[in-house]
């Protein structure tokens, strides 16, 4: 938790109502986002109980697995989700727009959920449905593989920072808003809106302990609340599984799905309002631009499997390992300059640990002359004015998120008045060297030069574009990390996934 | 940098050292394995190792390559190299806007290029990873790489097509590689690109031999044992220099003594020092921590030090500012103690562990990374931080901590989870945390 979150997190207490730590969204939200509520059964690993799924706040569609030790019944189930699933992702590949010379789909489908957890549940039943056969031992429904394939997709998508195909909302939420309860605590999406938007005239405080109470608020999921399973669900499953003839099953599966909407409904309403909630909020600038790399993602995948393309991988061989955390890196970078560029009260945070200052320009020399070279180039030197408290050494690039093409080099930092006491906010002077964005004359242009009384922003976040890292291919897998990896038979896994272990 | 040769105190410690270098070389001759691995603990001649093993390999004809992960690093074994052979042609591999430091364009034998093709000439040919990766084609039949476990393996996935064999040096009780990116999807496999390169090197080839050096000639008798203890509690080593031979005065004496000054000379008189401010949960960049770091760094100074050493001067030697150092957890906290240091004190370098790595200095001053912490969290515990920041001394090593440590770890146990398939990482960065601070306990020095 950095400094500014801990005060924030300290107002928000006193307020009794969460306080923004953004002045800005970060993320895309999308028109018609897939609203995915899924639970687990309790004892088993990933186990489908239930879920809500849809991409309207009013209709939602409820999947139940009435006996979700059942392996048919499972699959049943995951056909059904298929469909849903499916129908969605199809209704985004219908138009295009050309940016750049290349087809790009004009929207993308977009999967919220309620926590990491869901995404976790999502990467698991992605990776138990994506090598299911539609021929051989156990068949499936023919859509199961492929909703395997959209749901890893969503999943991996998910690690990536900056994207948002996938938005699990307590992370979201609390990227936005803090609150006066602990981070855990925060990882209950009804306690987290609680504080954020609380219902009944309730403070922040009181509406997240009613959310603690699982009676009233049942929880996010993909786990359930164990007094549901024991009291309810275990009752109602055992009357399903019982049933003589198959009026009484439809009976027994009727009862479930009234029980399980009741469990899931709460959540369901709250992740329609905290998407409304997040829609009110301004978007920042680079959002677009992130949502145009995630268009494309998308139309690159879509593409990839219409011509034929296998499955994702079960494990990632050493190349393929190496080459995505590359990009995770380069991603994770760029996002975060981006989020400080985009907002003050991001950038405040680096402000607050000497990372960056704002302050008012002083003086400029803007005639200034570096005749050191071949060639005299114009290296003005301004002096920026700042209470900030400057932690940056002399020789560091900065620059300013209004002037972004300017590189800054800083000369020199001064304090303008000792040091009193443990006050850490001294007025200091920054002197800065513009070493770039100037045109190419031998005076600055017009313009390119900050003038005295400006009030500018500086930090040493700095989006380096540097060029793909080279790897070697999956076949020259050098001998340091097991050599090339075994190629991927498909006929032989599939019988070997089809026999895996069903406990 | 690295403290000098052996030979001077009793012949155990060096020919337990050469036996090992000696077994080394012999692996190098005759492989049995694609790879050799030397574990190296602080100071214990790595890069004695280095230079020899490359000159034995030059010797044979055939162009070696050597890796290591910085460009200070580079520089030093180029140095190094070209100081041991003077008719040994070096190419120094740098990138285009390198510019050669004094210690490297000293050397008549020394080429500067960018390109592996004008380095022909050339019998070892040193460059970082990072430019490494850059060199497309050529194969050569021996690579050096240092400070191995500093090397993530994703780096050495894009070099290692580049040679037939290596020799891997490094120190295991340093800081782990990072990423600035958290996911747990590659736990548990054998290439998980997030492990250094000498976990996932042996996890391939089990074969490949490991030698330890058995000698720390940096750290002082003092340090050596508490250091091995809580650090490489299986791989233990010991001091080149016996009790008392190494040792620490000043030039002038305190008028009165200030808790500064009992510090100071507590760690003169046993190598060690806790000096513990009031307990107080304190923001990252703490006012008074960082204040009693410089004062401590400047008070050092004005007391005239002098380090007294079997390898140097019987008269003893200045400890100058560039002798000293502060390690730090965290670039705030350094940047806050630079600027807190007076005038006189500048030179002093001021760091965290991770830049601090593989340095040495004959005075330490030390910011504990749980000092004035509300948490522990894996990166404030992680063992390989700690044993940085307290194994870089030739005499001395001040530890500037809040009270409360003791109890912020009994409230923090270990808590990490442990995954399958992941082998088990020892010392456990809670238990060398706590074996630090014990053995720190008898040289608490309360500031007043």
């Amino acid at each position: 938790m950095t400094t500014l979150t801990s005060l924030a997190r300290a107002r928000a207490y006193e307020l009794g109502r969460a306080v923004r730590i953004t002045t800005r969204r970060h993320v895309h939200v999308g028109n018609r986002p897939l609203v995915f509520v899924p639970l687990a059964m309790a004892g088993e690993a990933n186990a489908p109980l239930a879920c809500l799924v849809g991409d309207t706040p009013a209709a939602p569609r409820l999947l139940v697995v009435p006996q979700p030790r059942n392996r048919d019944l499972r699959f049943a189930f995951v056909a059904q989700l298929a469909e849903s699933v499916l129908t969605y992702v199809d209704s985004f590949t219908t138009s295009m727009d050309l940016v750049k010379d290349a087809a790009v789909f004009t929207d993308a489908p977009q999967l919220v959920v309620a926590n990491p957890a869901a995404v976790e549940f999502t990467r698991l039943l992605g990776r138990s449905t994506r090598f299911r056969r539609p021929d051989g031992p156990y068949p499936v429904a023919p859509t199961v593989p492929l909703l395997g394939r959209w749901l890893t997709w969503f999943a991996d998508a998910a690690d990536r920072p900056g994207s948002s195909l996938v938005l699990p909302l307590t992370t979201v939420l609390s990227d936005h808003w803090a609150t006066g309860q602990s981070a855990l605590e925060d990882a209950n999406l009804a306690a987290l809106m609680g504080w954020i938007d609380p219902w009944d005239n309730l403070t922040g405080q009181q509406a997240a302990e009613q959310a603690e109470d699982p009676t009233r608020w049942p929880p996010a999921g993909p786990a359930t609340d164990p007094e549901f399973d024991n009291r309810v669900l275990a009752e109602l499953i055992r009357a399903y599984d019982v049933a003589p003839d198959d009026d009484a099953r439809a009976q027994a599966v009727t009862a479930l799905e009234d029980a399980l909407r009741s469990q899931m409904e709460p959540t369901w309403r709250l992740m329609w309002r905290a998407i409304e909630l997040l829609r009110a909020i301004e978007p920042a600038s680079s959002v677009e631009h992130r949502w145009l790399r995630d268009r494309r993602e998308f139309t690159a995948q879509v593409e990839y499997w219409r011509d034929g393309g296998a499955p994702q991988p079960k494990v990632d061989h050493a190349v393929r390992a190496a080459q995505r955390l590359a990009r995770l890196e380069q991603e994770l970078e760029e996002y975060t300059v981006e989020r400080a560029f985009d907002d003050e009260l991001a950038m405040a945070e680096y402000r607050l640990s000497g990372d960056a200052f704002r302050g008012r320009v002083v003086s400029v020399d803007a005639t200034r002359v570096d005749t050191s070279g071949k060639r005299r180039r114009p290296r003005p030197h301004i002096v920026v004015a700042t209470r900030d408290p400057v932690r940056l050494e002399p020789g560091t690039i900065v620059r300013s998120p209004t002037r972004p093409n300017q590189d800054c080099r800083v000369v020199a930092v001064a304090p303008l008045a000792a040091r009193d006491g443990p006050d850490i906010f001294v007025p200091t002077a920054v002197t800065l060297e513009l070493t770039s964005g100037m045109g190419r004359a031998a005076t600055p242009a017009p313009g390119s030069v900050p003038e005295v009384g400006d009030e500018l922003c500086y930090s040493a976040l700095i989006k380096t574009v540097r060029p793909a890292p080279q790897f070697p291919s999956r076949e020259e897998t050098p001998w340091t990390h097991g050599g090339p990896p075994a190629p991927y038979v498909s006929d032989e896994s599939a019988v070997e996934d089809a026999g895996e272990d069903w406990s | 940098m690295t403290g000098g040769g052996p030979g001077w105190t009793g012949d155990t410690a060096s020919a337990a050292a050469e036996r090992v270098i000696a077994a080394v070389l012999a692996d190098l001759r005759a492989p049995s394995a694609r790879g050799v691995v030397v574990d190296s603990p602080p100071g214990a001649g790595k890069s004695t190792l280095v230079v020899r093993a490359a000159r034995e390999l030059a010797a044979g004809g055939t162009q070696v390559m050597i890796v290591a992960q910085t460009n200070e690093q580079v520089d030093d074994l180029v140095h190094r190299l070209a100081d041991a052979d003077p008719s040994l042609p070096i190419g120094r591999l740098s990138a285009a806007d390198y510019q050669p430091t004094p210690r490297v364009a000293q050397h008549a034998n020394v080429t500067v290029d960018t390109a592996v093709s004008h380095l022909r000439g050339s019998a070892i040919i040193v460059g970082t990873a990072a430019k490494w990766t850059h060199v497309a084609d050529g194969v050569w039949p021996w690579a050096i790489v240092d400070e191995a476990y500093q090397m993530r393996s994703d780096l050495l996935l894009r070099i290692a097509n580049r040679f037939e064999r290596a020799l891997f040096v490094g120190d295991p009780g340093q800081l782990d590689p990072f990423s600035t990116v958290e996911t747990t999807r590659w736990l548990g496999l054998t290439w998980d690109p997030m492990q250094s390169a000498v976990a996932v090197l042996l996890r391939h080839n089990p074969d490949i031999p490991v030698h330890r050096l058995p000698v720390s000639w940096r750290l002082p008798a003092s340090a050596a044992e508490p250091v091995s203890k809580a650090f490489y509690p299986f791989a233990p080593f010991e001091s080149g220099t016996a009790e008392g031979e190494r040792r620490l005065t000043f030039q002038t004496a305190a008028i009165g003594a200030s808790a500064v000054d009992r510090a100071i000379e507590t760690a003169a008189e046993t190598g060690w020092t806790l000096y513990e401010l009031p307990p107080r949960h304190t923001l990252r960049t703490d006012a008074e921590a960082v204040a009693a770091c410089a004062a401590l760094a400047e008070r050092l100074l004005q007391r005239g030090p002098l380090a007294f050493s079997p390898d140097r001067l019987p008269s003893g030697e200045q400890v100058t500012p560039d002798r000293i150092a502060i390690g730090t957890a965290h670039r705030d906290q350094a940047a806050a103690i630079r600027q807190a240091l007076g005038a006189t004190a500048q030179q002093i370098t001021v760091d965290t562990a991770n830049r601090l790595q593989g340095r040495e200095y004959d005075v330490t001053i030390v910011l504990h990374p749980l000092s004035g912490r509300r948490d522990a969290t894996a990166f404030h515990l992680e063992s390989g931080r700690l044993c940085v920041l307290t194994s870089r001394h030739r005499h001395a090593c001040i530890v500037v901590a809040r009270a409360g440590i003791q109890e912020l770890l009994d409230a923090h146990p270990s808590t990490e989870p442990v995954h399958l398939n992941v082998p088990v990482k020892f010392p456990d960065g809670w238990e060398a945390n706590q074996a630090i601070l014990t053995h720190l306990t008898p040289y608490k020095v309360r500031a007043s």
